[in-house]
């Protein structure tokens, strides 16, 4: 698997989110809970403005220094035993890492939830070098399960429901249970119990990594970060090299930021730091620790005018807040980065050829905007890439092309303009019935498809008040 | 006070009665209006379907009919946020840049205009009626106008105005979004249109007639029963 997640064609994979009725339901009532829970948390915390500026403060800072902290993380990993890889594309970090599967001769290679790692394939990747690969984020285990991708950032399975779930655990894991949650959750336990104490690799991602200490840090509500990191032997932790704070006062921040924004909460469940390998005091850790910092494309954004859309701390909450999202589902963008975020990184990071379409599934509503918590202008960076869409990718369509050359003739021309607005009534005429119109000509036609449209109400203002001028003055 | 009247030109040519209305409140609470001919639109259909170029050839004739002007007050959120956004749009232009900021300056909405640089809340207006509020994506998130307009209406007499659920959530509009994404947008409207429908109301009333078409056009399609009516309406009433 990379970014990009299937073959379907844009038009119909609308269609199928659209027709999934169950999926719809799911979103929408999880986006109903946690939005409100990102709303209540924020006004309980009284300055929510103050807190997202000094998330954004802190993300600035840190990619305008990235070269200094990526540095400062390398050493102190060295330092504490551990071995720092960076890799410029999915290839290389693939590579790496499955370099050291081989050298391990490792058989399982226990996952907790990573993006990064669904961003470059490395499931398949360490499949072909013949180790099986756990997923042990519940979501995430249940999608691999099903062979399905993930179609949210933070809840990746959410579009599906228990009854699948069940289905999905009878066919592929033999079970006979019921699809109450907390029977379903007690035997995913149970299965998963057994692979992370057979595991031979534990693999991760990366909330943040510390650069003063050279620790990683996890956040999750489950807890088998803490398992991937604490029982293997060998762990190694794939990181996007934007995932990165200067101090654990930054980190605080954000964690503050992330699981509030996220799901509502003050405080996760769990938050797992792993620092460098297990020293010979301590009980548990692996013994070998393994960080590969992924470039894959980011470098490429540093310093343009996209450089805010790696402050994303993958919390979603544009996600949640996203009407458009809401109606399609997370399937529906073909990348593993779905939603207004998903819009704006995915071109980014793949080119436009495959999602070329994204950055117009969004009624530029600004929800994204509003609810980011490190106030990336999500909507404006979609509206560039229209632009570049346009003028450089050149890959809009002739007729709208045409359109918008009419428009800025129309638009900058009073004379053509009044004769418009003159004629805009009689021209539709022929169309209008009881001052509406079922079944537009030309480019109304898209828009009568699914609505009425209001025919002109009479004579255009500006004749009107014309008009008006003329009888005052001979008044 | 001495004002141009921006009508926006969905008003001007589909709506006329919302510019006569936003005219006639601003001459009733004693401003000296004006409305410039030169003006057109404001660029937004272009600007926000990346046609940059194209949007700028609209901007510059919006500037320039717009010249000599103290105020600008328009009947749209959107429209008007639009006008907003010209410094950014022009900045590092020697040309453009500084009159960009001076035009979008004396930019406002006009409730915004009414509440916040007239200091009004009530306007002596009479409408019966239950009435519920969309509040415009735009107008509230990238102008920042939110209690304004609701303010103005609780004043005006005889308005029963009850809370829309899901009021936040843009209605599908989008401009060119609802021709380019119809699949989408008509499912955004539709679900707009079902909340419309629960509050009850008599009348939609919005500032802003690009969301006010798509939810009215959507609903008289589904045959519902409930009329849009732009605030200017209501509460140009005495």
């Amino acid at each position: 698997m990379s970014i990009k997640i299937g073959e379907i064609p844009y038009k119909e994979r609308i269609q199928k989110g659209i027709k999934d009725d169950f999926m719809r339901q799911a979103v929408s009532s999880a986006q109903g809970r946690f939005r409100t829970g990102r709303l209540t948390q924020a006004e309980e915390l009284g300055n929510w403005e103050d807190w997202r500026n000094l998330g954004e403060e802190i993300r600035t800072h840190t990619l305008e220094n990235l070269d200094y902290y990526l540095q400062q993380l390398s050493e102190q990993v060295s330092r504490r035993g551990g071995h720092v890889f960076f890799a410029e594309t999915a290839e290389e970090a693939n590579q790496y890492v499955k370099e050291i599967i081989l050298k391990k001769q490792a058989k399982k290679v226990v996952k907790a939830k990573s993006m990064v790692t669904e961003e470059i394939g490395l499931n398949k990747a360490l499949e072909e070098v013949g180790a099986e690969v756990v997923e042990s984020d519940l979501g995430e285990w249940i999608l691999q399960l099903d062979e399905d991708p993930p179609s949210h950032i933070v809840t990746p399975a959410l579009h599906k429901n228990k009854q699948q779930i069940r289905e999905t655990f009878a066919k592929k894991k033999g079970y006979t249970g019921s699809d109450t949650p907390e029977e379903l959750a007690a035997f995913a336990r149970e299965q998963l119990r057994q692979d992370f104490l057979a595991a031979d690799v534990g693999v991760t991602g990366c909330n943040f990594a510390i650069a003063e200490s050279g620790s990683i840090t996890l956040v999750t509500n489950e807890g088998n970060a803490e398992m991937v990191t604490a029982l293997p032997d060998t762990v190694i932790t794939v990181m996007g090299m934007e995932r990165i704070v200067p101090t654990w006062e930054e980190m605080e921040v954000l964690v503050s930021l992330l699981t509030r924004a996220a799901v509502g909460q003050k405080l996760t469940s769990y938050i797992t730091a792993l620092t460098g390998a297990r020293l010979d005091e301590e009980i548990d850790g692996p013994e070998e620790f393994h960080l590969v910092v992924v470039d894959n494309g980011r470098s490429k954004i540093l310093g343009t005018e996209f450089q805010s859309a790696l402050h994303c701390i993958r919390c979603a909450a544009c996600i949640n807040a996203c009407p458009v999202y809401r109606h399609i589902g997370g399937h529906a963008y073909n990348s593993i980065y779905p939603g207004p975020i998903g819009a704006v990184i995915t071109p980014l990071l793949e080119g436009y050829d495959d999602h070329k379409e994204l950055p117009y599934a969004s009624t530029l509503c600004a929800a994204c905007t509003e609810a980011c918590p490190v106030k990336i202008p999500l909507h404006e960076h979609l509206i560039r890439h229209r632009q570049i869409i346009v003028e450089k990718e050149k890959k809009a369509p002739t007729a709208e092309k045409l359109m918008m050359k009419g428009f800025a003739a129309w638009a900058s021309n009073p004379s053509i303009y009044n004769m418009s607005a003159k004629m805009a009534k009689p021209a539709l005429g022929p169309w209008t019935k009881d001052g509406m119109i079922e079944n537009g000509p030309g480019p109304l036609k898209a828009w009568t498809e699914v609505r009425d449209f209001y025919a002109p109400q009479g004579q255009s203002f500006r004749s009107w008040f014309k008009q008006r001028q003329k009888d005052g003055e001979s008044k | 006070m001495k004002v141009s009247l921006f009508s926006t030109c969905l008003s001007d040519i589909l709506f006329a009665d919302v510019a006569k209305n936003t005219l006639e409140i601003l001459e009733r609470v004693g401003c000296d209006v004006d409305y410039p001919m030169e003006q057109t639109c404001c660029g937004q259909p272009a600007y926000n379907s990346g046609y940059l170029e194209e949007a700028k050839a609209a901007m510059k004739q919006m500037m320039k009919a717009f010249r000599h002007s103290e105020y600008v007050v328009g009947p749209s959120g959107s429209c008007v946020s639009m006008l907003k956004e010209y410094p950014h749009i022009f900045a590092g232009d020697p040309e453009w840049e500084e009159e960009a900021k001076v035009f979008a300056s004396k930019c406002y909405e006009i409730t915004e205009f009414l509440v916040d640089v007239m200091g009004i809340t009530d306007l002596g207006s009479t409408f019966k009626g239950r009435v519920t509020f969309h509040s415009s994506c735009h107008m509230k998130r990238l102008l920042g106008v939110k209690e304004q307009p609701k303010i103005l209406l609780r004043n005006v007499k005889g308005v029963e105005l009850v809370d829309l659920p899901w009021e936040e959530d843009c209605c599908g509009f989008g401009g060119t979004f609802a021709v380019k994404n119809p699949v989408i947008s008509q499912e955004m409207v539709s679900e707009k249109s079902r909340h419309v429908a629960e509050t009850k109301a008599e009348y939609l009333v919005g500032a802003d007639m690009g969301c006010l078409m798509n939810i009215g056009g959507r609903m008289e399609r589904e045959g519902k029963k409930v009329k849009i009516i732009h605030i200017t309406e209501i509460l140009n009433t005495h």
